[in-house]
């Protein structure tokens, strides 16, 4: 187990004193001119050995990702905006950074603008994280009184901050939606080419990154990349957030190694599963977006990128859902299905359509009102959402209803049967109700 | 995608209060020369903010003035966005979480309750109080099941205690934000599993005593 004293974020539970005094008794803001002054090259290299991957979903190394800047152009300024959009279902971790601990974050923003010549920095917030972005204005309210951002501070690196907020688009934690959301427009995705890098935030130079991944980056620096790449497998450096929600006995946010064994996270912090290991039904292990692992393949795997992609999910955000074998797991995809037809922005027709199509069905499946061939349908139909649209977020709202069908086909069959042998024009089970 | 319109009764007119008027002007200097655009999410949440938490259509007019934006450019904003409300929601406007993490958690039987005492969704309360919707993820997991009322998080919710807040809301009695069952934040529920090192088991005995900055 990670020890306490190898843990980035010591105030996660906000026992703490989450203003800057706390955070400077807890060790940030130690030293941040050495590291500035140790140059920018420096700062890319150790956080490319330090193996962090980035912890917004898609796992891209954020050392590289911040070697893509081109070199400062006068004329087209370089800026980092930090995606503090956190609406994938399951994920609460960086909402936890933000208002008990916002300092680890602002010290990040100042090295990573700095490690890609931006002197601006935005952070954009989901619009319903009211109470965090009190906390973290606050937060950089003291950074500025205390001279250590700004324009002339003492860490020798001119920098501006500024907190911006979105208006509850789930869509605009992709990070082009991100960006055109920013510059004052509806959240609609850009194709890329061109990436942020070369053409971003107002046409200049940009790279987004998460919040969780910024926040690491102090620490990473301070203790070095060999401390923070000594936890987990090989590739998936690190320690992470977890955030487990569903059928726990204790959810809860925590921060361990990387690799852990399902089994070992959930006994050690969560209390175990409801009713016990044998009444664990599926995870849904790195947010909504990814798919389903049933029970049998998840129990004792390794909680790490690599490991999940092997059982055809994903480790995402690292949001852990939890289903014990009370749950509906139709209508608990079914739901899901629901958030992303509410959430396609409507720019492609595959997704625009498709997701209210996939949910229509499965609703009608959730009752068993349906035909087995159209199970079949589904998972063409999805198969051609996914990688037909301009964002992930078709590929987000294909990938659980396959899970579903990979993993639970008997259980639509099941339900169908059912139907099938009392057809009646009652209403089954209205999308509204627990199945419980 | 959901389909939004403006509200049929309108007010004649809306103009931020001083107070707003430099806050708005502050949130404008944040965005270089010519890109005041960005500032219309931050100034249409003020405005709605200001307008008892719904969105009229002078509001929208207003923004898109200060901001020098064409005005369907705004009003495309204010119906993009699913936290501009563009009907009144009443003195309490609660958003319930129904999605998966929480459906799981029970969002069902806080729906059953809102269902019960303030009835249809988008429709308010007969004593002007109380309006709902269900909402997607909010984002407070670890804490399921959850509303946001007005501004606030209000977590770990039962049928009993939630009933128990639309009481004290009702009756402008003192009620707490945050956990309903006496957690502090997403730490797992009895006593902590990591940080007791620093804060002790209950998170209050350690070295470091709970402070908060003002």
């Amino acid at each position: 187990m990670l020890d306490d004293k190898d843990r980035i974020f010591t105030n996660l539970y906000g026992y703490g004193d989450w203003g800057l005094k706390g955070a400077m008794a807890r060790g940030a803001w130690d030293n941040t001119k050495g590291l500035i002054e140790k140059g920018k090259d420096w700062i890319i290299e150790e956080m490319k050995a330090s193996g962090l991957r980035g912890r917004g979903g898609a796992g891209f190394p954020t050392g590289l990702k911040w070697s893509f800047m081109p070199k400062p152009d006068p004329a087209r300024p370089s800026y980092l905006v930090v995606n503090a959009d956190e609406s994938e279902p399951g994920t609460c971790k960086d909402r936890e950074i933000m208002r008990n601990d916002p300092h680890l974050l602002i010290e990040g923003c100042m090295i990573a603008s700095f490690a890609m010549g931006a002197h601006a920095c935005y952070i954009y917030l989901r619009g319903e994280y009211i109470l965090e972005r009190e906390h973290l204005q606050a937060a950089v309210d003291q950074a500025y009184a205390a001279g250590l951002i700004g324009k002339n501070n003492k860490n020798g690196w001119p920098f501006d901050l500024y907190v911006h907020h979105g208006a509850g688009a789930y869509i605009c934690g992709e990070e082009t939606a991100l960006l055109e959301s920013l510059e004052g427009k509806k959240g609609m995705p850009r194709l890329k080419p061109p990436f942020p890098a070369n053409m971003g935030l107002y046409g200049c130079p940009t790279t987004v990154n998460n919040v969780e991944s910024i926040a690491v980056a102090p620490t990473i620096l301070r203790r070095g990349a060999a401390w923070f790449s000594s936890f987990g497998a090989k590739n998936n450096a690190g320690t992470k957030l977890f955030c487990v929600s569903g059928h726990v006995n204790t959810p809860c946010n925590v921060e361990e190694a990387m690799s852990l064994p399902f089994r070992e996270l959930i006994d050690r912090h969560c209390g175990g599963i409801r009713g016990g290991w044998d009444n664990l039904l599926a995870v849904i292990p790195g947010g909504s977006s990814v798919p389903c692992v049933p029970a049998h393949e998840i129990i004792d795997a390794a909680m790490d990128f690599d490991t999940l992609r092997g059982l055809k999910s994903g480790l995402g955000t690292a949001a852990v859902i939890v289903l014990d074998k009370s749950t509906d797991i139709v209508r608990a995809i079914t739901r899901i299905s629901y958030f992303y037809k509410h959430e396609s922005c409507g720019q492609c027709t595959p997704c625009r359509e498709g997701t209210g199509w996939m949910w229509r069905v499965l609703t009608r499946m959730c009752e068993g009102r349906a035909q087995k061939r159209e199970i079949d349908m589904l998972l063409e139909v999805s198969t051609q959402i996914e990688g037909h649209t301009i964002c992930a977020l078709g590929d987000a709202a294909a990938w659980p209803v396959q899970g579903l069908i990979r993993h639970f086909r008997h259980e639509i069959e099941k339900r169908i049967d059912d139907y099938a042998a009392n057809p009646h024009s009652e209403t089954v089970l209205p999308l509204g109700v627990a199945a419980e | 995608m959901s389909v939004r319109r403006l509200a049929e009764e309108q007010p004649a007119s809306f103009e931020f209060t001083p107070e707003n008027m430099v806050w708005v002007k502050a949130q404008i200097a944040k965005y270089p020369e010519g890109r005041q655009a960005s500032a219309v999410i931050p100034l249409l949440w003020q405005a709605q903010k200001q307008n008892q938490y719904w969105l009229p259509k002078p509001a929208i007019e207003k923004v898109a003035e200060l901001l020098d934006m064409p005005y369907i450019r705004v009003l495309e904003i204010a119906t993009f966005y699913t936290m501009f409300n563009l009907e009144p929601v009443g003195r309490y406007f609660i958003q319930m979480c129904g999605t998966t993490p929480c459906m799981l958690r029970g969002s069902d039987e806080i729906k059953a309750v809102l269902q019960r005492r303030v009835g249809e969704q988008r429709k308010v309360s007969a004593d002007g109080n109380f309006a709902w919707l269900e909402v997607e993820c909010l984002g407070a997991c670890c804490n399921a099941p959850m509303v946001q009322i007005n501004d606030d998080y209000y977590e770990d919710l039962t049928p009993e205690n939630f009933e128990k807040l639309l009481d004290d809301l009702a009756a402008g009695r003192p009620v707490s934000i945050g956990s309903q069952t006496g957690r502090r934040s997403s730490e797992p529920a009895g006593k902590l599993t990591t940080l007791v090192s620093l804060y002790g088991e209950d998170g209050l005995s350690g070295p470091a005593s709970a402070k908060t900055t003002a």
